[in-house]
């Protein structure tokens, strides 16, 4: 005990001496903490300093005393605190030097969960009685701000019981912080002064005045801050402070139309999303007296504005000062706030409606909808006064632009009124009228006018109650007449989308209506010209989103399929693609159901029964569409999607239906059973079916088993070897592809690629084979499955890809098979197709392979370089951005390379994956700014359209960097770009005016 | 544009933009030769930003396309542009914008000449000598300011264009 005082003792008088600092501490805490001594203790021993006569010396002494209980302030019990507490008041008194220590040492007792009760109290009442905050250093400001926040955190009904004195006190002591660090704090105290209802007493405006001083906030924080403080933070802390309480509404109303007149972008900004937040809080009564200054703000902001960030934000805040003021629960005594402000509102606002030429017209029209939206109450009155008036006016108008803005300042009205179940909406009154101007715009013969229409009658449609049964009806009616009969792109456009948004809501009225008609013209034979049975036959798409629906209109589409292949309907070749891509679009917007599900499963096979039909005939002379491979490549996608989404039971079913069709000719399944019984459809005469085979088993859900595996793999890789024809063996290479995808990893999966990739080496090794390019092909997708997949052989066939790059015949392909190899392929091994596609596989194989690329680059003879150089901008432009940037530098001077290679393909593609880097440049650029800018300008004069515009893009791109560093090109990029500014080109020299315009 | 600083034509009229030049298979076949016609002049021209409003040149109906004079053989544009109101005292700085915005996007053959409509402006003969006179362009160009002005109206406007 005594050895432990003595050594108490040293330790005190090392640190007062200034000996030793933190070591004194760290071994005073540790034996305080294993309980060798005390508090008391401590104190004893500091007893002589502690009441030394030098401030100096006393300093030291609480510092230490402070420092230590920073350490182990839980460990305290209530009468020690009791008693330190005492003493640390006592020492605010004391000298200025000693203040900072006393303060860490208050700091540090207020965290004790045992302080006494009262205490609290006679802390905050000491200090704010004996110091004055603003004098001392930034660290002790934050120091006493911690202390407030902690004792609010703790003993909140103590400081509530101060009054309006703590308050007083905080104000006091905030008064005229100026760093950011301390005002976050203080705007976190004031927060809860404000939010958890301490009494403000008549000290509400000096805490308002002490807070709004910094509104509207203007801090740039300097660079490489390292608090990281943005000004973002500091405008929402200062913003929950100052719409905390309907108490400041007095103060800050004004000041907030004081600050709207300021000229500061962003101050405009703040005041405004400063009073939206405070419109949510406050009452009318609170808002009252300041409505008429602070919408003649608001309107001046939506008017006359600079920019849309301001407008919109003018729009909310009227949006929500309507919604605040709708809330108001009215006296028999008071007047209808709401209503005075919609008077303003309307007054203003409602005389530009009247002018749908000016330009006020739109940000009147968009005041009174933001109002109109904002609450039941306002959209009603709003309504009852602007609607009239609008319809009045299109009905006495006749020019077609006019009536065209009120259409759309109608149509802005109709969208946004979302009124509750049990107020029926306020625009039914104007129903009547508003759907007679819908169909007689509909009926003029302008398009813009029909168009927007349309767009009105979608929102009319949205709401209940709006449209009646005859009006869907009658609308139907004019739908289907300009389907018929509008031949503007732009129009017909429009249909399809209001009737696909109908259809949704009214089916009944387009099964009745739309479909039979459009049905009858799509056979009424070839009177009607080819692109009226193509809108048909897009609107019949379009409308088809109720199963009700599909259930009509596919047989429909099915049925042109049929007669397209019999010769009876004269349907050309694009015509059929167009259906196949209707039934596409079906296939994809259909909600997944029982009932689609059903009806799609029945057309897979009609679609394979045609398919094979048209086959079987195509031997025998006659030629169906159907044979085509554009028609087939066409109905691969309508197979695919709906195997894609099939449910398990009838997912299996296809499948094995799909492949006994396949391997074994087993034709029962089709509809229209005529087929000779013996037909082999992997051999060579139908082969290119096959495509069909993989859209069907290569899109089904991975946990649909396809039967016999083996033998299919087997067949379609010997296809796939031996076929010639291109579609037919690239399709039984994606098919075969796609199943090794999705088969189970095991020995049965590395034997059989085993043996795939001893075929492929035998042929492509045998330089006379004839069959290079369908082994070759079958190499690229059977990679591309491994790859996808992570498979650990995949390296074994990508090495193949890179060896074959410098091979003369194959090299060219191969380089291009790369691109393959990166990007999605829309018909096979996606993610659609439930293939089994890891994430981050690109960079991966990037990370792996580009040291091997550069090898083989810098290995290849002269002429052989170029496809490395395509290769490896194939890989790099499908690589994220992030990967890009990160490699860039390295890669860097091959990509240059690439830009003075002959081959115009490798110049596109590389130009093209430097376009988006230029965009925001990383510093490795920079330095090799000139190479770039010679090259790229070089290639402006090439003799291809598509280098020169890309090239020119790059230009463009490079507008953007540092001014300082493409200044000295300046002159020059000037004088290169007067070249193709007269290239014969149109769309070239337009590129070039862009990126002069922008040098 | 506080709100002291009331603007000239608080109301102005507004037209409907045209859409883009819709793209021909001729456009794409490298061996066609396409000649400068006035669509693509006024194409050019027409995204300017107008000097007082956040709308562009066409919606405000200043430039039009009929107004637009090309001769490809005989390297001369002609534009005459419409001030919204008589008195508008922005005339010469938008005619100036055009003629800038021409300079840079066309290329050194033409002879480019920007006038007001006739009829459409108070002191219209002072306006057109001034954009006429090279040597008063050239000098108003050299001074930063107002070459900062005319940028401000020629930043590209994507959306519009």
């Amino acid at each position: 005990m005594a050895a432990d005082s003595a050594l108490l003792l040293g330790l005190v008088e090392e640190f007062v001496l200034g000996q030793q600092d933190r070591k004194a501490v760290d071994t005073a805490t540790g034996k305080l903490k294993a309980g060798q001594f005390t508090i008391l203790q401590l104190v004893e021993a500091l007893g002589l300093h502690l009441t030394s006569s030098q401030p100096q010396t006393r300093g030291r002494g609480v510092q230490l005393l402070s420092n230590v209980l920073q350490e182990c302030y839980g460990d305290l019990t209530e009468r020690e605190v009791k008693v330190l507490i005492v003493f640390y008041e006592n020492r605010l008194k004391d000298h200025y030097v000693i203040t900072p220590h006393v303060i860490q040492g208050l700091k540090a007792l207020t965290k004790c969960s045992v302080l006494p009760p009262g205490s609290a109290v006679s802390i905050l009442k000491s200090l704010f009685q004996d110091i004055h905050v603003q004098s001392l250093m930034l660290a002790e400001r934050s120091c006493v701000y911690n202390i407030l926040i902690q004792l609010m955190e703790s003993r909140e009904s103590e400081l509530k019981g101060l009054g309006a004195d703590f308050v007083f006190g905080f104000v006091q002591s905030v008064d005229g912080e100026r760093d950011p660090r301390n005002l976050l704090l203080a705007f976190h105290i004031a927060r809860k002064i404000v939010h958890e209802g301490y009494d403000l007493g008549k000290f509400t405006e000096e805490l308002f005045e002490v807070t709004s001083c910094y509104f509207p906030i203007d801090f740039s924080p300097p660079a490489n801050d390292p608090h990281g403080i943005t000004q973002e933070e500091l405008v929402l802390a200062l913003r929950v402070v100052l719409t905390g309480t309907p108490r400041f509404a007095e103060f800050l109303l004004p000041l907030i139309i004081e600050k709207l007149d300021s000229d500061v972008q962003s101050a405009k900004l703040d005041s405004l999303q400063t009073l939206t937040a405070c419109a949510s809080v406050y009452e009318h009564k609170d808002l009252a007296q300041f409505l008429p200054g602070l919408w003649a703000s608001l309107r001046r902001e939506v008017f006359q504005t600079a920019s849309e960030r301001v407008e919109s934000a003018g729009l909310a805040a009227v949006g929500t000062l309507t919604a605040c003021l709708s809330r108001s629960v009215l006296n028999s005594d008071s007047e209808d706030s709401l209503n005075v402000f919609l008077e303003l509102v309307l007054k203003d606002c409602q005389h530009h409606l009247c002018e749908p030429d000016l330009k006020l017209v739109w940000p009147s029209a968009k005041l009174l909808q933001a109002t109109s939206t904002a609450s039941y109450r306002a959209s009603h009155r709003v309504a009852a006064a602007v609607l009239p008036s609008l319809i009045e006016q299109y009905n006495s108008r006749t020019q077609c632009a006019q009536r065209r803005t009120l259409l759309e300042v109608l149509q802005g009205f109709v969208h946004p009124v979302t009124s509750s179940e049990e107020d029926e909406s306020v625009l039914l009154d104007f129903r009547q009228s508003l759907c007679s101007i819908v169909f007689s715009a509909l009926s003029e013969s302008n398009a813009d006018l029909q168009i927007t229409s349309m767009r009105l009658l979608t929102a009319l449609g949205q709401q209940t109650g709006l449209l009646l049964e005859s009006d869907v009806e009658l609308a139907v009616d004019h739908l289907t007449r300009l389907i018929l009969e509008e031949g503007d792109p732009k129009v017909s456009l429009a249909v399809v989308e209001c009737a696909g948004a109908l259809a949704r809501l009214h089916p009944a009225a387009f099964i009745s209506k739309m479909v039979p008609r459009l049905k009858e013209e799509i056979f009424s034979g070839g009177l009607r010209s080819k692109a009226v049975r193509q809108r048909c036959v897009a609107a019949l798409a379009a409308v088809s989103s109720r199963p009700s629906l599909v259930q009509e209109s596919t047989p429909v589409l099915l049925q042109v399929l049929t007669s397209a292949h019999t010769g009876t309907g004269a349907f050309s070749l694009e015509e059929v693609i167009s259906v196949c891509h209707s039934l596409q679009k079906i296939a994809e917007q259909a909600q997944d159901t029982e009932e689609t599900g059903g009806v799609f499963h029945d057309v897979i096979p009609r679609l394979l029964g045609l398919a094979l039909q048209a086959a079987l005939q195509g031997s025998s002379g006659h030629c169906s569409p159907i044979l085509e491979e554009t028609v087939l490549s066409a109905m691969v996608p309508i197979i695919s999607t709906t195997c894609a989404r099939l449910q398990s039971r009838l997912a299996g079913q296809t499948a094995s239906l799909a492949v006994s069709l396949f391997l074994d000719g087993d034709v029962s399944f089709l509809p229209e059973n005529a087929f000779p019984t013996q037909i082999q459809l992997l051999k060579v005469s139908q082969s290119q079916m096959v495509c069909l085979l993989m859209g069907c088993v290569c899109w089904l859900p991975r946990t649909v088993e396809v039967p016999q595996m083996d033998r299919l793999l087997l067949e379609l890789e010997e296809l796939s070897c031996t076929c010639d024809h291109p579609l037919s063996y690239t399709s039984a290479a994606k098919c075969y592809a796609g199943l090794v995808n999705k088969s189970p990893a095991g020995e049965v999966l590395d034997s059989l690629i085993d043996r795939t990739l001893k075929r492929i080496s035998t042929e492509l090794d045998s330089a006379s084979s004839p069959v290079r390019t369908q082994a070759f092909t079958l190499l690229l997708w059977v990679s591309k499955a491994l790859l996808l997949r992570y498979h650990p052989l995949s390296t074994a066939l990508t090495d193949k890809l890179f060896s074959l790059l410098s091979d003369p015949e194959l090299g060219w392909l191969a380089a291009d098979g790369f691109s393959l190899l990166m990007s999605d392929s829309p018909d096979v091994l996606n993610r659609g197709s439930h293939a089994d596609v890891r994430i981050m596989y690109r960079q991966r194989f990037f990370t792996e392979n580009s040291a091997k690329l550069v090898e083989g680059f810098n290995a290849a003879v002269q002429e052989k370089k170029s496809g490395y150089l395509k290769a490896l901008s194939h890989i790099v432009n499908n690589l994220p951005r992030q990967v890009q940037l990160t490699e860039l530098p390295a890669l860097l001077p091959l990509l240059l390379e690439a830009l003075s290679c002959p081959d115009q393909g490798v110049q596109v593609s590389t130009l093209s994956c430097l376009q988006p880097v230029l965009l925001d440049p990383p510093s490795a650029l920079i330095t090799q700014l000139e190479v770039l800018v010679g090259r790229t300008l070089a290639l402006t004069t090439s003799p291809t359209m598509k280098v020169r515009i890309a090239s020119l893009r790059c230009i463009h791109a490079l507008s953007r960097f540092p001014e300082h560093e493409i200044m000295p090109f300046r002159a020059r990029v000037l004088r290169a770009l007067a070249a193709p500014l007269d290239d014969h080109k149109r769309v070239v020299r337009s590129e070039a005016a862009v990126a002069r315009n922008e040098w | 544009m506080s709100g002291g600083a009331r603007l000239e034509n608080a109301n102005p009229l507004i037209f409907q933009r045209t859409g883009e030049r819709l793209q021909t298979a001729n456009d794409e076949d490298e061996d066609v030769a396409d000649p400068i016609d006035d669509r693509e002049i006024f194409d050019l021209i027409r995204s300017i930003n107008d000097p007082e409003h956040p709308l562009s040149l066409e919606e405000l109906n200043v430039v039009e396309q009929v107004r637009v004079r090309v001769d490809d053989q005989e390297n001369i544009v002609g534009v005459e542009f419409t001030p919204t109101i008589p008195h508008c005292s922005m005339a010469t700085l938008i005619g100036l914008s055009i003629k800038v915005k021409l300079l840079r996007s066309l290329p050194e053959r033409f002879k480019i000449d920007a006038h007001i409509t006739p009829g459409t402006h108070a002191s219209e003969d002072a306006v057109n000598k001034q954009l006429a006179d090279k040597e008063r362009v050239a000098a108003a160009l050299e001074n930063s300011q107002l070459l900062e002005v005319v940028n401000q109206c020629l930043i590209s406007n994507a959306r519009t264009g």
